[in-house]
């Protein structure tokens, strides 16, 4: 018998796994072109192009875009647009700093050694397995204790209060993004033999071209990975988000739970569509750049 | 040239704390006066202290007693990048991320050298190392002996005083490693800089050195020309780390100025006309030590003096040479003889339980103090 010989019940597991993976994926970006605004049950796509969207009942008969329908939707939906902005915004400054002060941290981790280092270690962790509605609720309490003294203290009123917005959003998801950064980054330098700084001291440069030249370089795949986790992360974020937003920083994941508490149109799936689409777009470009290094290095 | 010397070490201590918590001296009140355009080597075992010595010459380390000295200057906390020492490390550390020409040139941007003289001298360096047209590949695009060579050219074309070897050849093959030492020591030659070569192969030291300093927990044992050090080993540890050595423990018996006799217990019999070292007392417990290439067997013929009779408990063929394991009264005695004549028939050669004599030439033996 053939020792490779695939048993049925590997192409049963695999079966379900994509399965499990994938239809639910397949079924939403179906669903985003659904005639049915009550978006139950899928009715067939919008047949038609016309002028001016034609309903009968809850069924779209014939749309401009035609079957596109709910992505032009989406596309004149400010709130979306406006919620769009505001979690790039949030994504990209917090993955920005988040990246820098997670890299700085195993840095510092990996080369010295100080008392309160097992501490530090562990501390990383926290963030990570404490439930996050268990830190959202902590990091609203903070933040609205010390905005309460900042704004009595100063006697602020109206528009100069500080209140939740923006910034508090961006700095509580790079408090939760740190641990991860640090860790994806702290597993690159495992391998990483300080004779290399070594040399680079050795012919000439200082501790920040060694950084710049040798070091970054060097661990800048471990850097990128940690700043796409972080990155989708906070894409992803909900929980902690919902705790400490305000007027003007709702993101897409709080948009859209407020839809859902009102009325589920394909819209929705339609945005999910775009978002998928997006993510997978950034995923494959970090695989593409992090291919086209290691052809490189190898 | 301002100094003499080229790197000094005075009375230098390092300390590490184990992680156990304790203190550990690395390195051990170490003197060393390295000279202008020397060939000079630290052999010992790992953690003698050889390549902390050499870290804090090119200042990785501070010490923490004591001064380190580049040509005459005391160094105290200067930064490895304000030293002009250059370093060829054991792993090589080449820049993966950089071409092989990168890697070279790296030094030479530091120094702000223009481009087109980063480029003349970097096509030098390559051409030198022997790694002509090899400027666009990757470190990992080359195998062992040519990441050496890069190596090696990376800290050459900065033109340093001194140059660091930290086992440079222990990742190759044997026979890459033996042509990679000539290469080396005629290359020094030939741009007389000064290098210092930490390495545990003590064939190695050998033959590349103009001095060898041997270090063992810490501390030089013996610094000297290799045929100091081998004939003239300054003590047990010496004369038992570089080469072999038969030892027989016994007393002095009888001292002039210039010779001693040492009564062996073991062989009960006196080993006289032995030239002596300093420092020794007579009725001193000492140990005699004799090579085994430097015993002679004599088959027949009537004992002499510092002759004796032994039988042949071992014979070992290893091609150039032939190891004899001998015993006189109980004590084991090794001899090494070379093959000068074919030993293809069995007659020509020593057999197992074999009578023979030994004969310990006075002046090839030495008088040792006991560690």
């Amino acid at each position: 018998m053939n020792p490779h010989r695939r048993s049925p019940l590997v192409l049963v597991t695999a079966f379900f796994v994509y399965f499990f993976l994938y239809a639910p994926i397949i079924a939403l970006v179906v669903y985003s072109f659904n005639a049915s605004r009550a978006n139950v049950k899928f009715e067939g796509f919008i047949p038609s192009f016309s002028e001016r969207v034609v309903t009968e009942g809850s069924l779209v008969k014939s749309s401009p875009c035609g079957p596109f329908h709910w992505y032009c939707d989406l596309a004149k939906n400010r709130e979306v647009i406006e919620a769009a902005k505001n979690t790039l915004t949030i994504a990209f400054t917090a993955t920005t700093i988040a990246t820098i002060i997670g890299t700085m941290a195993a840095l510092a981790l990996q080369r010295y050694d100080f008392k309160l280092k097992p501490f530090s270690q562990l501390s990383l962790y926290i963030p990570i397995v404490i439930p996050e509605i268990v830190m959202g609720i902590g990091i609203l309490t903070l933040f609205s204790q010390v905005f309460g003294w900042m704004n009595n203290a100063f006697s602020l009123s109206g528009d100069s209060r500080w209140t939740m917005g923006l910034g508090t959003v961006i700095v509580s998801h790079i408090a939760f993004m740190v641990p991860f950064v640090t860790l994806v980054v702290q597993a690159r330098l495992q391998g990483f033999d300080k004779s290399y700084e070594e040399a680079a001291m050795d012919l000439g440069a200082n501790e920040w071209i060694t950084f710049r030249r040798v070091t970054l370089p060097m661990i800048l795949p471990g850097v990128l990975s940690g700043a796409l986790l972080a990155f989708t992360l906070s894409l992803d974020d909900f929980v902690i988000t919902f705790f400490t937003n305000g007027p003007g920083s709702t993101t897409l994941p709080i948009y859209v739970y407020g839809l859902l508490r009102r009325i589920i149109t394909p819209q929705v799936n339609a945005l999910s569509t775009v978002w998928i689409l997006v993510v997978l777009a950034a995923v494959l470009l970090l695989q593409i750049v992090q291919g086209r290094e290691s052809k490189q290095h190898s | 040239m301002t100094s003499e010397f080229a790197v000094e070490m005075r009375d230098v201590v390092k300390r590490f704390i184990t992680p156990e918590g304790n203190e550990m001296a690395a390195v051990d009140h170490v003197t060393m006066k390295i000279r202008n355009g020397e060939f000079f080597s630290m052999l010992g075992s790992s953690g003698c202290g050889k390549t902390t010595s050499l870290r804090m010459i090119a200042g990785f380390e501070w010490p923490t007693e004591g001064e380190v000295y580049i040509e005459g200057k005391a160094m105290g906390h200067t930064p490895p990048f304000q030293r002009k020492v250059n370093t060829v490390f054991q792993s090589y550390a080449l820049f993966q991320h950089l071409t092989i020409y990168q890697n070279v040139a790296f030094g030479l941007e530091m120094e702000n050298a223009k481009e087109d003289e980063i480029k003349k001298r970097v096509g030098r360096a390559l051409d030198m190392v022997q790694l002509t047209g090899m400027d666009r590949r990757k470190p990992k695009q080359l195998s062992g002996g040519q990441q050496q060579r890069v190596a090696l050219a990376r800290a050459l074309v900065k033109t340093p005083d001194v140059l660091l070897l930290d086992e440079p050849l222990g990742a190759l093959d044997l026979k890459l490693r033996k042509e990679m030492q000539l290469e080396l020591k005629a290359l020094q030659q030939q741009l007389g800089i000064t290098f210092i070569y930490v390495t545990h192969d003590q064939e190695e030291a050998l033959t590349m050195s103009d001095r060898i300093a041997v270090m063992s927990k810490g501390k030089v044992q013996q610094m000297g020309t290799p045929v100091e050090v081998y004939e003239r080993p300054a003590n047990k540890f010496v004369a038992d780390f570089i080469g072999e050595s038969n030892f027989l423990e016994g007393k002095i018996k009888s001292l002039t100025r210039k010779e001693a006799s040492v009564f062996i217990p073991g062989l009960n019999a006196e080993v006289t006309g032995m030239p002596i070292s300093e420092g020794l007392a007579k009725g001193e417990e000492v140990v005699v030590s004799i090579r085994p290439e430097k015993v002679r067997l004599v088959e027949k013929g009537a004992l002499k003096m510092n002759m004796f009779r032994g039988k042949v408990t071992n014979t070992v063929y290893i091609g150039a040479d032939t190891h004899i394991y001998t015993e006189v009264h109980g004590v084991k005695l090794k001899v090494l003889e070379q093959n000068r004549i074919s030993r293809l028939d069995p007659k020509s050669f020593y057999t197992v339980g074999q009578d023979v004599s030994l004969l310990l030439m006075p002046e090839n033996t030495l008088v040792l103090k006991k560690d």
